[in-house]
């Protein structure tokens, strides 16, 4: 491939892409999770838990009439960006356009500020930058962003270890029950489950993460992965943590795993939660 | 009603906030309570601030005697509202913190999420009690805040020391002043490992 046949994307359309996805993320909960959450709140067996869900489904309702934050942490911006390698970026720095996109969605919709300049000198940069940004390059020629709005809470509940390859699937389901059952309620229950496995010790992290962009409850097309995400999920709602972590039978929306290839002494997992308030979006240029 | 469970909107318990240590030690882990009255927001932030200023004798802000800290940093107020959307925040960052507000006189907390063994045993000795609002449900929430006024550390912007005025704002006990642990015991009911 020749520079001529290269396409160019200026990086200001990405800058405002994520732009509308983080104002819009922020009042306006995906189709997929307001139907899931409606269904939880008939399928769960504890009365106080369906209370909470009703409640939780009448917080959606109110944010997307009056177009109000869903909750008060609006989140530390999470991109991916799949760039396709047919692609020439135009138009300055690529990082600046994405926080310039970030900063003026925060600031105009009257979002909550939640980035701190460094993790000891914890000083708020006001502007809710720099948003955490994971670069692809990919084969083709579009740019492809995930966006997503991360809240504090269910981010602090995450972990991830290195097993044992002996430990196998059975050891997985193990760590990925333990990890939600003892994050309780503090990551607001029913939550989205994010597994990495396999890769090195960031690769997991990594994977992790992605995982919960992928549309909710869609099952990962290799069918040993669909069928842990099924197993996961049922040993999950079997802790009873339930919503808010008040006791019940719904303690999770949807696992979703993503895998890759690892080392012969390995096995790499990381759990990466996220709240009922499961805002994420996706735009293609 | 002490010691019953409560699952319907009936058996909500209506409480004016701040209230006393007798309130308090009447409450009991799973009842529906409603706050109206006074109460103030603080965050891990105004915590750490506090908590300094007593270490220095400082003068503190409020006189926090018997009253009720919700830890929430709402989102800005659209001009004309008197506050953002304004949800719980995870309450375990606040565990070591509890003990010096004790001292300064709180007598109940509200967040979201467990607490440490600790602040159980510190709510039985000073007769405090801890109250769950529902965790992201904070455009919901922010129409049972009708006023808020920063009070101190306006620097903080989200974390800065609130005054609100709470009206039927909607929680449950979670940890009670004798040990009660509702989500102990919710999760014991419904656990099928």
């Amino acid at each position: 491939m020749v520079e001529h046949d290269m396409r160019e994307i200026d990086v200001r359309e990405i800058g405002d892409r994520i732009r509308e996805m983080a104002v819009e993320v922020s009042w306006n909960l995906g189709t997929a999770e307001r139907e899931c959450l409606r269904r939880l709140s008939e399928e769960e067996e504890s009365p106080l838990g369906r209370k909470i869900l009703s409640a939780i489904v009448s917080n959606f309702e109110i944010a997307a009439a009056e177009r109000r934050p869903l909750c008060q942490d609006t989140g530390l911006a999470v991109v991916f960006l799949e760039i396709g390698q047919n692609v020439r970026l135009v138009g300055g720095s690529l990082l600046d356009a994405v926080n310039a996109g970030v900063r003026t969605a925060y600031r105009d919709a009257l979002l909550r500020m939640s980035v701190l300049n460094d993790p000891l000198l914890r000083a708020n940069t006001k502007d809710n930058t720099p948003a955490i940004v994971h670069i692809e390059i990919v084969p083709g020629d579009r740019v492809r962003i995930l966006f997503g709005a991360k809240g504090g809470g269910c981010e602090n509940m995450s972990r991830s270890a290195m097993l044992n390859p002996s430990d196998g699937k059975r050891g997985v389901v193990e760590f990925v029950t333990r990890a939600v059952q003892e994050a309780s309620a503090n990551p607001c229950p029913p939550v989205v489950v994010g597994v990495g496995l396999g890769g090195t010790f960031e690769k997991a992290a990594i994977l992790a993460k992605k995982a919960l962009f992928r549309p909710l409850g869609k099952p990962n097309s290799q069918l040993h992965l669909a069928d842990l995400e099924r197993e996961l999920l049922d040993s999950i709602n079997r802790t009873g943590v339930g919503p808010m972590g008040m006791g019940g039978t719904r303690t999770a929306m949807a696992v979703h795993v993503e895998a890759f290839p690892c080392h012969i002494a390995s096995l790499p997992v990381a759990v990466n939660l996220d709240c009922h308030s499961h805002r994420h979006m996706e735009a293609e240029i | 009603m002490a010691g019953k469970r409560a699952d319907t909107a009936d058996d909500t318990i209506r409480l004016r906030v701040p209230f006393g240590e007798e309130v308090a030690r009447s409450l009991r882990a799973g009842q529906h309570v409603t706050l109206s009255g006074t109460a103030y927001a603080a965050r891990d932030a105004a915590h750490k601030r506090i908590v300094e200023a007593v270490a220095r004798r400082e003068r503190l802000p409020v006189d926090f005697r018997d009253q009720l800290i919700y830890y929430v940093g709402p989102t800005p107020a659209r001009p004309g509202e008197p506050i953002g959307s304004a949800g719980p925040t995870t309450s375990t960052r606040m565990d070591d913190y509890m003990e010096a507000m004790l001292e300064l006189g709180i007598r109940a907390t509200m967040g979201k999420g467990i607490r440490s063994r600790k602040v159980m045993e510190l709510q039985k000795r000073y007769g405090a009690v801890y109250f769950q609002a529902i965790g992201g449900a904070g455009a919901l929430l922010a129409r049972h805040i009708k006023a808020a006024e920063v009070v101190a550390y306006e620097d903080l912007g989200a974390e800065a020391l609130r005054r609100l005025e709470l009206e039927g704002f909607p929680a449950i006990v979670a940890v009670d002043a004798h040990g009660g642990d509702a989500f102990a015991e919710g999760q014991r009911r419904y656990c099928r490992l």
